[in-house]
């Protein structure tokens, strides 16, 4: 049965139909998820995509948490379900207490948009596990608050817990660690800035994307078997 | 019930990066304010909150900058609360 991947559309989400354009690129089933709805209409993996959530009004990712499909992304998250936040869907993921840390502006001052190098630190994640360690990934950026900040009690329990998931090669934005993406305590939930779907086949100059987002294709399968 | 005017002046914690102050610091000079420093810029959210009391008042907009009109991961807050003549 195909991998069924839910893509929630917030208002003022952009990248909703690159992600749902990659994964069936890819061999998996996507469908967009209005934030207003209550369920994920039988989805097994869930990506909140890049864009500008609510307007980022207010904070990034701030306003998002109280959409109500949200809800269904907590329970989804909670029960082992896989979820993928990317930039803006990473700072949703945020605010909305799914992942530690917050998203604070490049160091720099400036929005950037360019590809990155990114290297594997961990591959037990539901986003890494067909990736192999120390692998080197070229995938865009494209934001302004990328640079991620959190305590040092967070810093220092991701790091003992082997949670930092993607650290960039060249540190682009200022983020702690040179952190580009962390998971949570159950593996299952994944943020990241960079953008994989922008490389998921070689005619957008990468498809380094592809191995990320297969590995969540990989993640949702079993957990859809044995859900099945 | 009194009402109160309520303020909450929402800041970046110190080492939080803060490009609006950064470049209006660097601006301030051309105009000849040379003697600037430490511009920073928040955020202040201003409501009426009707409450039995002040210190309840505070305590409710302290929770809600907790909860959502701040991010205590990188932001500072300050609340000022006026009662208001009913």
């Amino acid at each position: 049965m195909t991998v069924q991947v839910g893509v929630v559309l917030f208002p003022g989400t952009n990248c909703e139909h690159d992600v749902v354009w990659a994964v069936e690129h890819l061999g998996g089933s996507a469908e967009i998820l209005w934030h207003g709805d209550a369920t994920l209409g039988g989805a097994d993996a869930v990506v909140i995509p890049g864009g500008f959530a609510h307007g980022d009004y207010l904070r990034t990712g701030a306003i998002a948490r109280f959409s109500p499909i949200m809800d269904a992304v907590r329970d989804h998250a909670l029960a082992g379900g896989p979820v993928v936040g990317i930039c803006n869907g990473f700072q949703v993921l945020t605010e909305a207490g799914l992942l530690p840390g917050a998203l604070q502006k490049n160091a720099g001052l400036k929005f950037l948009c360019t590809t990155v190098g990114l290297t594997v630190e961990t591959t037990t994640t539901a986003l890494t596990n067909r990736a192999a360690t120390g692998q080197v990934l070229r995938i865009p950026i494209n934001h302004f608050e990328g640079n991620y900040v959190c305590d040092q009690a967070t810093l220092d329990a991701l790091r003992a817990e082997d949670r930092v998931v993607l650290r960039y090669v060249e540190n682009p934005n200022g983020s702690l660690d040179d952190i580009a993406g962390i998971c949570s305590e159950g593996r299952n939930v994944v943020g990241l800035m960079p953008h994989p779907e922008r490389a998921s086949e070689a005619i957008l100059g990468s498809d380094d994307g592809a191995v990320l987002l297969e590995s969540l294709l990989a993640a949702a399968d079993r957990v859809g078997s044995t859900a099945r | 019930m009194p009402a109160f005017e309520a303020r909450a002046d929402i800041t970046h914690l110190p080492g939080i990066l803060d490009p609006a102050g950064a470049t209006v610091e660097r601006a301030l000079p051309a105009l000849g304010y040379g003697n600037v420093s430490q511009v920073r810029i928040g955020k202040s959210i201003h409501l009426i909150i009707d409450a039995p009391d002040a210190a309840t008042a505070r305590a409710q907009v302290d929770e809600m900058c907790r909860r959502i009109l701040a991010n205590p991961v990188i932001e500072a807050y300050e609340i000022g609360l006026t009662e208001l003549a009913r």
